[in-house]
């Protein structure tokens, strides 16, 4: 080839060989590492859990109940009541803690300040964060489950403990990143404080802002520990969470991956999966979401 | 809320009522046929201001007229205190966490500072323009009517008419007619200013607060900004604060010169008016060598 024989015109614009080109050459390689290193545990999960439980997934396992006994095969029954139950209970949950993290993060950011107050229940709230959630669950336990029994409703108060901090903290972020010279635009027309942080700071976060809460949903919806000592995990179905013991995927996980048996240890992998696919569409709602939120924010 | 009757705020009434009737000025334009002509109406008068930022004092001892339907002009360096003073004019400066102001402010001869005056009725009477533009993330029709709509006027009809005219008032119309389900953030620079002066406009302020309008813009945006701001001024009264002289020159009637005081012992700076006239006596024939220093271009 000629190009290989021509002389070099002008100046030498390569990285020239050195220290700088090896720590340059060092960095990429580490983060790449890095990324693969991130990835092999989330890609085999996925793959035993998909490889494990597509087989026993089937419209009647999703659907039918009650939950057969452990000793039962994997092709008897379905996990009707635990879908059902996880459904009413991180609904109930949902509903009680998004509407008060977001109010809360308003508050917070909107109206404390500075002041001593909002500071201390920003850091509380950043407290509760690091709380273990099997905490959360025997918190609800001593105050509701020892004087009401056990329902989906203690369940979903157990797992509303868990969300609330983490709906305070990204509608707090969220809020943060609108700019301040919106809110004076706002101002600036004889908008009230209300005013402003309803029709400008809201629908300028809302897209994040949702996606926060979903991500926390599906964070709870995965959550084992607090419904442990809330809802008891029964095996058939109860449509009403405010009374009677409940049942949720999460539990019933715990119960047939524990068991000895292949039938219920193949029921737990199919379940696996269906919180998985769960967990996958709030993610894919929460994109959606954002995306369409934001349509007039470029 | 109680009103009583004689109360010194009164007129114009700046506490918070459901409909508040907005003080229609004279739509004619003043004829001036010789130079320093007499003064329209006065509109702000402001009396020994100072203003705090915590124990940081920015600005001190500012006095100035500010009259119907002229433009006035703030210029100065850096730093002394000219956006500080004109957002005392529509109390913005309530916003800013320690900010303080003493002395007098009075508006069309009600105190803007007393005990029961709203800043939100303030600033429905008192529009600002800020120097980055800041439209809303939601569509151009919606930017303009936001203003109108948050003071309750919820009619179709009255709405697109309000969205109409203030568009064409800042000259922008033609440009956006056709897509004004757009967002506001999809404008040029110039085109979303002025979207934020139609969207001022909009609720038919009183005065017209400009805080470097045209400092992000090019030289043909802020010419329209500049031909826009002398077409409105007959029905608006502007105050505007400029780091570009020539613009001052341009568009105003008077100016006030602010300049920054240091202070050798404690090392912190304050802002003070210098001079404050006629812009062409300002520019041609200022009395303090300060003043003359600046427009002459010998100080930065």
């Amino acid at each position: 080839m000629a190009a290989i024989t021509e002389p070099q015109l002008g100046p030498n614009l390569e990285e020239p060989a050195g220290w700088r080109r090896t720590k340059n050459r060092m960095a990429t390689v580490l983060m790449v590492v890095s990324f693969v290193l991130v990835i092999i545990p989330l890609v085999f999960v996925l793959y035993t859990v998909v490889a494990k439980g597509i087989k026993i997934i089937s419209w009647s396992f999703l659907t039918s109940g009650p939950i057969p006994p452990n000793v039962a095969p994997a092709d008897v029954g379905g996990i009707g009541p635990a879908v059902l139950g996880t459904i009413e209970i991180v609904a109930l949950a949902t509903a009680m803690a998004v509407p008060l993290g977001v109010l809360g993060a308003i508050y917070l950011n909107e109206y404390g300040g500075k002041g001593v107050l909002a500071r201390l229940i920003g850091f509380f709230s950043d407290v509760m964060t690091g709380v273990p959630s099997i905490v959360m669950g025997l918190f609800i336990f001593s105050i509701w489950v020892l004087h009401f029994q056990f329902s989906g409703f203690a369940g979903a108060l157990a797992l509303g403990c868990l969300m609330l901090p983490v709906v305070i903290r990204s509608t707090d972020e969220m809020l943060k990143l609108v700019p301040n010279p919106l809110r004076e635009g706002s101002y600036a027309l004889g908008a009230s404080k209300a005013r402003v942080t309803v029709t400008v700071v809201l629908p300028a976060a809302i897209g994040g802002i949702v996606s926060g809460a979903l991500l926390a949903i599906a964070r709870a919806a995965g959550e084992t520990a607090p419904l442990l000592f809330t809802i008891l995990t029964v095996t058939t179905a109860n449509p009403n969470p405010f009374s009677g013991p409940n049942t949720s995927l999460p539990s019933q996980i715990f119960a047939n991956a524990t068991s000895p048996y292949v039938g219920a240890q193949d029921r737990a992998w199919g379940t696996a999966l269906t919180l998985i696919v769960i967990a996958f569409v709030l993610m894919i709602a929460a994109r959606i979401i954002t995306a369409r939120f934001s349509r007039f924010s470029r | 809320m109680e009103q009583p009757e004689q109360d010194i705020t009164a007129n114009p009434q700046l506490t918070e009522t459901a409909n508040p009737p907005l003080p229609k000025t004279a739509t004619e334009p003043q004829v001036r046929p010789e130079q320093y002509a007499a003064p329209g109406e006065t509109v702000f008068d402001v009396e020994n201001v100072s203003c705090y930022y915590s124990a940081f004092r920015a600005v001190t001892d500012v006095s100035l007229a500010i009259h119907e339907n002229e433009i006035t002009a703030f210029i100065g360096p850096s730093g002394c205190g000219k956006t500080t003073v004109l957002r005392t004019l529509n109390r913005m400066n309530d916003l800013v966490a320690g900010a303080r102001v003493e002395g007098d402010v009075r508006y069309r001869g009600a105190s803007l500072y007393g005990k029961d005056v709203s800043p939100i009725a303030v600033r429905r009477r008192i529009g600002m323009v800020f120097q980055k533009p800041n439209p809303f993330p939601k569509s151009i029709y919606d930017n303009v009517a936001y203003g109108p709509r948050i003071n309750g006027e919820h009619n179709k009809g009255k709405l697109n008419e309000i969205v109409e005219r203030s568009l064409h008032q800042a000259a922008l119309w033609d440009e956006v007619k056709d897509r004004l389900g757009k967002s506001g953030l999809s404008l040029s620079g110039g085109q979303a200013q002025r979207l934020c002066i139609a969207r001022t406009l909009a609720v038919e302020p009183d005065v017209v607060l400009m805080d470097e309008p045209c400092s992000a813009l090019d030289p043909i945006a802020t010419g329209a900004i500049e031909d826009l701001m002398k077409e409105i001024k007959s029905r608006y009264t502007i105050v505007i604060v400029t780091h570009n002289m020539q613009q001052a020159t341009r568009v105003s009637d008077r100016t006030a010169f602010f300049s920054v005081l240091r202070n050798e012992k404690s090392d912190t700076r304050t802002g003070v008016l210098v001079e404050y006239g006629p812009t062409e006596k300002i520019f041609h024939d200022p009395s303090d060598p300060r003043t003359e220093a600046y427009v002459t271009g010998q100080m930065g």
